[in-house]
This record gives structure tokens, C-alpha cells and sequence, in this order.
């Protein structure tokens, strides 16, 4: 419990003096997080709602596939990544291994399937709801997908949100792809990993504060951000 | 209003589901001016038969055939459901959309959809979230919106089902002023009192069959058919 406590302040000590260690990790970790949560987003949202309102015959396949892939350990994906971008892997020569370019290419693989996976279920369910309604009014369907991606997006908001909750917590693939390098891809998980095996429990609290924290952040500016829109009282 | 897209012609029409005949074979043709309600009980095929006509079902055996290339008809004509279905906008927004897939401009689609709110009596709630609103009110909204576009022709499934009195009548009025204006109606309908202040024409189904059809004024005082005539008087049909 002391420790807990002693966290707690050493956490306070480091935000008020501006920590320049501090900064930097936060300000990576949150870089790449939110790269690769705008990169799922970008492959996952329309993957999810085309998924939602196309019928093809190895759709439930497709869905399946994603569904279970929304369970794939970090580890292995950080591995796979490995062995694809090492020196003699087949993306070698582009030198991304212990980057955060690599990192971020790992976990787009984590979390596009998590954003895929919720935006198909929010689209369909709306799908089902406006399916006879858009049918009658004559949308083509360009209109309809639009009707869809717009009065869905705070269902979709959500499931980016789910993407970034997870990348900004994940240290396996990480760890595995980026190296924890000082000054070059150290991140908060990677950091408290280190602190903790280094057995400085009050450091390691510390970061796990400051990361809670960066997760609440976002996800509060990001609602803040839609709820001052208007017409949003859903 | 001069229609383009009537009359349709229905030939033989069949609807079959998981194996079973639910509705048809129904032949019929949709022209003139006026409304026309559908009566029957229920599971009588209702339903099928006005989603039918507007294309939303499949049929099975037979033909639609309209006066106005397909591809045409679709736009000018409107279908409000015995459940309204609502987008996730405000009252208004709702409205305006029909207009909108028109390429009509927001600003001009809004405002006409304000006006189209105020005649339903949605004046006072133009920015409240559709779902929010009373089943009365979605009601009008679901009717306001198909009026939106001006059809020619407008099918509704039980508009009044669940309503009060007084919204009845509200409904019944927008319906009669529409089509003063020239828009065809077809709908459907469990309340007799209703079909007697509406109906210039009834038609009759039972058990997916056409069993009756004619001027509401003799279908509804002369019944040709014992279906009919038991159904008129309360009966509880065989
Ligand atoms: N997709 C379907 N699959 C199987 N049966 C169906 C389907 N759609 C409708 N039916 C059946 O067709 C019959 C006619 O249904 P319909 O909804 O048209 O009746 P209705 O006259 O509108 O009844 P109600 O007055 O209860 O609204 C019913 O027996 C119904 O169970
Ligand atoms: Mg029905």
C-alpha cells in the first residue's frame, strides 16, 4: 500500500517538474498509439462497415477470421513483426526493426481487428434498422453507406477508442519490435517493464499513473470533442 | 397533380415464403385518384402486399408493371411503416433527408422540412432527437417525412395503429388534405370508422387472396362476400 502511495507522489513530482524523460516517453507512447489507432481506424471502419452491408460467400468466414484475430497475443504478433522486418527478414533492407515505425506496424495488427470487428457490429445493427427505410426513400448506394458511417459514428468513435485503449496499454509486441531503447523507442509500458524488473517499484507506479491518466485524457477529449456537437443526445 | 407513374398494373402477383403461399396469386390494377384501404385480419397478407407493390419484397410469381420506367418510380413514391423507423438526427434532420438524396441543398432542405414538420404539428420540436419523440409523434414525423418529396403515390401500413383519438384525426386530415393535392393512397387498416372516413375504394384480402374490391361506400354497406360481411359485423372468421 506504502508503495502505491509513494507512486502516487513521485508520479506528481515528475509531472510537476516537467520531467524531460517523463515527456519524451509519454509523448512517444502516445504518438505511436495514436498512429496506429488512426491507421486500423483507416482500414478497420470501412473494413467493419462494409463487412456489415455486403453479402459475399465467404463473408461469415471474413467475420469469423476477425473475430478470432481480435484475441491474438501481442507476443506473437511482436515476434512475426520481428522476423519480417529483421536484417535477413523479407522487409529487411527498409531498416524499421527497434523503430517506432515498427512498433506502430505492430500494433495496427493488434488493434485493426478489435475496430473492424466492433464497427461491423454497430453498422449491421444499424444496417438492419435502416435497411427498409433507406431501400424505400431510393438511396443508391453510396448514400446509403454514408447515412450508415454518419449516424453510426459514435458507435465507430467507440471502436477506435477500443483500438487505442489497447495499443496504449500493450508492451509485449512492442517490447519485442521496438527494443525499449532510451531515447529512441522507450514508451511508458516498455519503461514500467523496466522499472519493475530493475525493482523500482515507486518509478514504475509512477509511469503506470502518468499512463492511466494520458488513456482518460484522450478518451475524454475525444468525447468532449462530440458531445459539443449538436444533436448528440442519443 | 398529373401521375406518371400510374396506374400499376398487378398481374397475377405471388408471394411465397419458406415454402408456403403467404400472399397471391393477386391480380389488380392501382390508378385513379383517391385512397384506397386494405382490410383483412391479421396475417392476412396486408403487409406483404403494399411492400410488395412498393418493391420491397420479393414476389415470387407475376409482375408489377408501372406506367413510368422502373428506375423512375421509385422516387416518387413513399412508404410509411406500421413501425416508423427513425434515424439517429433530429426531427427535422429526418425530414429534410428524402430531400437531401434529391441533391437539394440543406439549408433549402431544411427549411422545407420545417414547414412539412409544422403542417404534422412538429413545429415546437424541430431539433429533438426523432427518437425521443411519442409513438403519435414519430408517426407524423414517419408521415411528414414521405410528404416530403410530394408523391404520386403513397402506400402506409396501419399509420394509426396505437394512436390516441386526437391524433387519429390529425393524421386522417394531413392524409385527406394529401390527396386533395393529388397524391394517390393506398393503406391499411384494422379500424372500420377509419376506412368509412377515408376509403374511396376498399379492397379486401383474406388469407392472402383479393376477396373483395369496389367503392367503399358499397363494400363497406353491401359486402358481397360472407369474409367480408363477417368481418364488417365482428365475426371471428373460420
Ligand atoms: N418473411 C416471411 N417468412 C415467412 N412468413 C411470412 C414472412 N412474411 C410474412 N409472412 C407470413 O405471411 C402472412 C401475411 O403477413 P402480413 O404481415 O402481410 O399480414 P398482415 O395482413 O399485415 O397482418 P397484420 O394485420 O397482423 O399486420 C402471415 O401469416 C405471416 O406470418
Ligand atoms: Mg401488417
Amino acid at each position: 500500500m506504502n508503495d502505491i502511495w509513494q507512486g502516487l507522489a513521485q508520479a506528481a513530482r515528475l509531472i510537476v517538474a516537467r520531467d524531460a524523460d517523463l515527456i519524451e516517453i509519454a509523448t512517444l507512447s502516445l504518438q505511436v498509439s495514436l498512429g496506429a489507432t488512426l491507421v486500423a481506424s483507416l482500414i478497420g471502419l470501412p473494413l467493419g462497415a462494409w463487412l456489415a452491408i455486403n453479402r459475399f460467400r465467404v463473408r461469415r468466414v471474413v467475420i469469423a477470421t476477425m473475430n478470432a484475430l481480435m484475441g491474438l497475443p501481442p507476443v506473437v504478433v511482436g515476434l512475426f513483426v520481428y522476423v519480417l522486418f529483421s536484417r535477413s527478414g523479407p522487409f529487411g533492407v527498409l531498416g524499421l526493426l527497434f523503430t517506432p515505425t515498427a512498433m506502430v506496424i505492430a500494433q495496427v495488427i493488434i488493434i485493426t481487428p478489435i475496430v473492424a470487428s466492433i464497427s461491423h457490429q454497430a453498422i449491421r445493427d444499424l444496417w438492419a434498422d435502416y435497411h427498409d427505410l433507406l431501400i424505400s426513400l431510393n438511396a443508391s448506394r453510396t448514400q446509403r453507406i454514408k447515412a450508415l458511417l454518419w449516424d453510426g459514428r459514435r458507435a465507430l468513435m467507440t471502436a477506435s477508442l477500443a483500438g487505442f485503449g489497447r495499443a496504449i496499454g500493450e508492451v509485449g509486441a512492442i517490447m519485442i519490435v521496438g527494443g525499449n531503447i532510451d531515447h529512441a523507442t522507450r514508451v511508458l509500458t516498455t519503461a514500467i517493464a523496466l522499472e519493475t524488473g530493475k525493482g523500482e517499484f515507486g518509478m514504475a507506479l509512477a509511469l503506470g499513473f502518468v499512463l492511466i491518466a494520458l488513456a482518460v485524457l484522450v478518451n475524454l477529449t475525444v468525447h468532449f470533442l462530440s458531445r459539443t456537437e449538436r444533436g448528440s443526445r442519443w | 397533380m398529373v401521375s406518371t407513374i400510374l396506374p400499376l398494373t398487378v398481374e397475377n402477383i405471388a408471394l411465397r415464403r419458406r415454402g408456403r403461399r403467404i400472399l397471391g396469386p393477386i391480380s389488380w390494377q392501382l390508378g385513379g385518384t383517391g385512397i384506397t384501404v386494405l382490410m383483412g385480419p391479421n396475417g392476412s397478407g396486408k403487409t406483404s402486399f403494399l411492400r410488395a407493390m412498393h418493391g420491397l419484397e420479393r414476389i415470387s410469381d407475376g409482375r408489377l408493371h408501372w406506367s413510368a420506367p422502373i428506375d423512375q418510380t421509385r422516387a416518387r413514391q413513399s412508404f410509411v411503416f406500421q413501425t416508423p423507423i427513425l434515424m439517429r438526427r433530429s426531427v427535422v434532420d429526418c425530414i429534410a433527408y428524402p430531400l437531401l438524396l434529391d441533391g437539394v441543398s440543406r439549408r433549402i432542405a431544411r427549411d422545407r422540412a420545417a414547414e412539412a414538420a409544422t403542417q404534422v404539428g412538429l413545429a415546437a420540436m424541430l431539433d429533438q432527437p426523432a427518437q425521443l419523440l411519442s409513438g403519435g409523434e414519430k408517426q407524423k414525423l414517419a408521415l411528414a417525412r414521405a410528404l416530403v418529396r410530394g408523391p404520386e403515390l403513397l402506400f402506409l401500413d396501419e399509420p394509426c395503429a396505437n394512436l390516441d383519438g386526437r391524433s387519429t384525426s390529425d393524421i386522417e386530415k394531413i392524409l385527406l388534405a394529401a390527396r386533395d393535392a393529388g397524391t394517390r393512397i393506398v393503406m391499411s387498416t384494422h379500424n372500420l370508422g377509419q376506412a368509412r372516413r377515408l376509403a374511396d375504394d376498399v379492397l379486401f384480402l383474406y388469407v392472402g387472396q383479393l376477396v373483395e374490391f369496389g367503392p367503399a361506400s358499397r363494400v363497406l354497406q353491401t359486402p358481397a362476400t360472407p369474409e367480408m360481411t363477417a368481418f364488417i359485423k365482428g365475426d371471428l372468421l373460420p
